[in-house]
């Protein structure tokens, strides 16, 4: 590139308007580079199973008001009708729904004792019909049978004596063989023993944001409390349908409590996750319109430099300079631009990232993303050079000759 | 001369109307981004009882487990075990104090016609009221000895009055909740405080209840508590077993009118743990807090970490906007060099130019500070339509940050115009003249 050397001695002269565009490239590309990061961070979370076949099921909360309310009974006769409901395929009670934002935890340690460690994990309180209704997958083991279910008092301390546990939670217990979790005692409640019947692949805690979301446990309880959720999986494409038939059923069957908080599975995960979408959204507006700012902020100081030179310009043409000569003039001079406000913006955008790291507990970001940055922003800044630079290659040698 | 100056600067704008509109766009945008999320903040972080949130203490008491500290010993424990928080109550060393939790149930109302309604409840002692200047409608807050007798006394919102007795003043008829009879003892008026400050456990953006009941009424088990309940070592079955125990679940406040006031509860406070110790309770060290409204909602981090990201964000982008308008200012000064030589050559001084320009640069920072406000406007409904409940009110537009806007635009301009005019200022006429 012979033209180099002469573009940068013309453009010391103009010294400011060329540390403008650099320094407006090199933030634009601090700020999208770590936005995208962000938003890819986002996605990878919602884009994770809750091991729950969600397209199929819903929820709704059962608040029994009634006096001399038979509690045990009452709950059986739901479960029994629903299970026999045409269209549905289990039903269960449970304390907690997955991705809601609210539920049971309590810590496991493998060593008994106060002193010893334990490792947190949400508790879903459900019976024998809970793998099928939710539509978890068992690994390892086996489920529950009926004689395991027992009745849980509000307040009560005491645990039953199986479980069944995700793979990630078996995994953090006996982190050099999850398999060899099967069978084995561990402590709940720092001293109460429980026996590890069975491992399902995946079943997400309530809480999306929980660095343990992975780490969950089923444990063989019906509660006999006033304030219960149950928990209806249906025959594919038929949940829509049956929602509303069995919110009447059941609010008609018991005039003692109130059916209400009907959600789907999907629904929640909306809920779940709508502070990560919105905040997506956002992101990815800023990245295009900040992109769009600089490119015409390129293209009006751009067409400023030219008019300005449009003499000289002329001037080029008449000894000789060829359209294309004046095109390229001006291109290679975006380009020079570009890499000192690209190279500035590799190392803001790695600061920015620190500090987000340090400051929101961000992971640090990847090589591949600034090479994305890099080259947006080279194309953007040719794009945007594009429309004057060919304007100025179409001032005619004549100009030259003019005093004006 | 300003408005001639005006003119100057109309017909400037309008000639290259092209380049103003990009510049008019770019500080648009800028600003409405940075107003937008600077408004989501300043509410957040708004002071929600201003005239007594000085007064107004939260207790924090560590009685957590020696072994494995809450919070990793940084903070004490959010919440108050019922042990404590009930002997702080009955100690009464404060000018007020109320103990609270939250709690919820069905109202069903005597008329056969209305449907049962699942409310949700408010816990607390009779000081609630006057410490948090809750506003009523009809009656007043119950007393303190209905907190010690165990009476079932309620107040109801408003919301809840006119479902059930269609807005007509209440007070001294009867409520069946969770099939008890309870005595209305007054109706307050719509109350939300942004944040909820008195209880953020809960959320710090949730409605504020339906009812308001006795506290006292939860050992009782007349009430049913909801909200968190954490607990570091096992108690044993039962309520009173659970009340006993080591569960942290109750949030106490406490009103102090002076610092000598504050230091005297602290000494209270003080000599409360040491006793405690005795039984051996509190094996921790000694660390004890009382915080004010401000200083509580800022350890409980209730600006959201998003919401402080994309102000960061924002403000860059902002800056970009800036560097965009100066780039384009500058531009478009020199490109008037001919015009500026000729006026300086007819004895026009540098402080007249410098005031020309500087307003046509405040005419484009005006033009797009409007502009900007109206793009927060939309960019505050877009933030509430996306993140839903949770930015629920929080996304409204005052006078305040409206003339921020405007003031914000109109600043950033003219600093942006001040290095173009002050280089269009030093255009040495000789020069200019010489070429034409």
């Amino acid at each position: 590139m012979l033209e180099a050397g002469l573009i940068i001695r013309a453009l010391m002269r103009n010294k400011i308007g060329a540390l403008l565009i650099a320094l407006q490239i090199a933030l634009t590309m601090t700020i999208i580079v770590n936005a995208i990061f962000m938003i890819q961070d986002r996605q990878a979370q919602m884009l994770r199973s809750s091991g729950v076949d969600e397209a199929n099921t819903f929820y709704l909360t059962n608040t029994i008001f009634g006096q001399d309310y038979n509690i045990q009974a009452a709950l059986q006769t739901d479960l029994n009708t629903l299970r026999k409901t045409p269209g549905i395929v289990d039903a269960i009670q449970i304390n907690a729904i997955p991705l809601s934002g609210g539920g049971w935890s309590s810590g496991v340690q493998t060593e008994a004792g106060e002193d010893k460690d334990s490792i947190g994990t949400a508790v879903y309180m459900v019976d024998d019909h809970a793998i099928n209704t939710l539509g978890l997958e068992l690994i390892a083991g086996e489920n529950f049978s009926a004689t395991d279910i027992q009745w849980r008092q509000s307040g009560q301390s005491t645990w039953p004596d199986k479980v069944i546990i995700t793979k990630a939670l078996a995994l953090s217990l006996f982190p050099e063989d999850w398999q060899s979790a099967l069978g084995k005692t561990v402590f709940i409640s720092q001293n109460q023993t429980i026996q590890i019947i069975g491992i399902l692949k995946q079943l997400q805690a309530p809480w999306n944001g929980w660095d343990g979301v992975e780490r969950s446990m089923l444990v063989p309880f019906q509660m006999e409390s006033k304030g219960s959720r149950l928990f209806i999986r249906t025959e594919p494409g038929k949940r829509d349908q049956l929602m509303p038939q069995i919110e009447k059923m059941l609010a008609e069957s018991d005039k003692g409590r109130i059916i209400r908080r009907m959600r789907t599975m999907e629904e929640t995960r909306e809920r779940s996750y709508q502070r990560h979408n919105a905040t997506n959204k956002i992101l990815t507006t800023v990245v295009i319109t900040l992109t769009i700012i600089t490119g015409f902020g390129i293209v009006g100081l751009a067409i400023f430099s030219i008019n300005r030179r449009t003499k000289q310009i002329g001037t080029r043409r008449a000894l000789g300079a060829t359209r294309w000569q004046i095109m390229r003039y001006f291109m290679v001079e975006n380009l020079l631009i570009s890499s000192v406000g690209i190279f500035v913006g590799i190392i803001g955008a790695v600061s920015l990232n620190m500090w987000l790291v340090k400051t929101f507990e961000l992971a640090p970001i990847n090589l591949e993303l600034i090479l994305f940055g890099v080259l947006t922003l080279f194309i953007v800044g040719q794009l945007a050079v594009l429309y004057p630079a060919r304007k100025a290659s179409l001032i005619s040698p004549a100009t030259a000759t003019r005093t004006v | 001369m300003f408005s001639y100056y005006l003119r100057l600067a109309w017909i400037s704008i309008l000639r290259h109307w092209g380049l103003s509109l990009v510049m008019i766009c770019a500080i648009g945008l800028g600003i409405g981004a940075a107003m937008t999320t600077i408004t989501v903040n300043y509410l957040m972080s708004a002071n929600p009882i201003p005239h007594k949130s000085e007064q107004l203490f939260y207790v924090q008491l560590d009685s957590w487990d020696v072994n494995d500290p809450f919070d990793e010993g940084v903070n004490p424990p959010d919440q108050l075990t019922y042990t404590d928080s009930t002997n702080l109550m009955k100690a009464s060393k404060a000018f007020r104090q109320n103990v609270q939790a939250q709690a919820y149930g069905v109202i069903e109302p005597d008329d056969a016609d209305l449907l049962p309604i699942s409310v949700t409840a408010r816990a607390n002692s009779a000081d609630f009221f006057a410490m948090f200047d809750v506003p009523f409608i009809f009656g007043s807050a119950w007393s303190k000895d209905s907190d010690r007798s165990k009476e079932q006394v309620i107040i109801l919102s408003k919301k809840i009055n006119d479902q059930i007795f269609g807005g007509e003043n209440s007070v001294g008829k009867t409520v069946k909740f969770d099939n008890n009879i309870y005595k209305v003892m007054g109706v307050i008026d719509h109350w939300q405080p942004k944040p909820r400050f008195y209880d953020i456990t809960t959320g710090a953006f949730n409605e504020s209840e339906d009812v308001f009941v006795p506290f006292s009424l939860i050992a009782e088990e007349k009430i049913r508590r909801s909200g968190n309940t954490n607990c570091w070592k096992p108690s044993g079955d039962g309520m009173a077993a659970f009340l006993a125990g080591e569960c942290i679940w109750t949030q106490f406040w406490v009103e102090l009118r002076n610092e000598q006031e504050k230091q005297d509860y602290m000494t209270f406070l003080n000599a409360y743990v040491e006793e405690q110790k005795q039984y051996g309770r509190f094996q921790r060290p000694l660390d004890n807090r009382l915080s004010n409204v401000m200083q509580w909602l800022e350890n409980q981090e209730v600006v959201a970490d998003d919401a402080r990201m994309m102000m960061a964000m924002s403000l860059m982008f902002l800056t970009v906007c800036l560097l965009n308008t100066i780039g384009l200012l500058l531009a478009k000064f020199l490109g008037k060099a001919p015009e500026i030589g000729l006026r300086q050559a007819l004895g026009a001084s540098k402080a007249t130019l410098f005031s020309q320009y500087i307003i046509e640069s405040a005419c484009i920072g005006f033009a797009g500070g409007l502009l900007g406000l109206g793009l927060s406007f939309l960019g505050l409904i877009g933030i509430e339509s996306l993140y839903g409940e949770y930015m629920q009110g929080l996304a409204t537009l005052d006078l305040t940050m409206m003339t921020l806007a405007i003031v914000m635009a109109l600043v950033c301009t003219v600093i942006a115009g001040l290095y173009p005019t002050w280089r269009a200022c030093n255009i040495s006429p000789a020069q200019q003249l010489k070429s034409q």
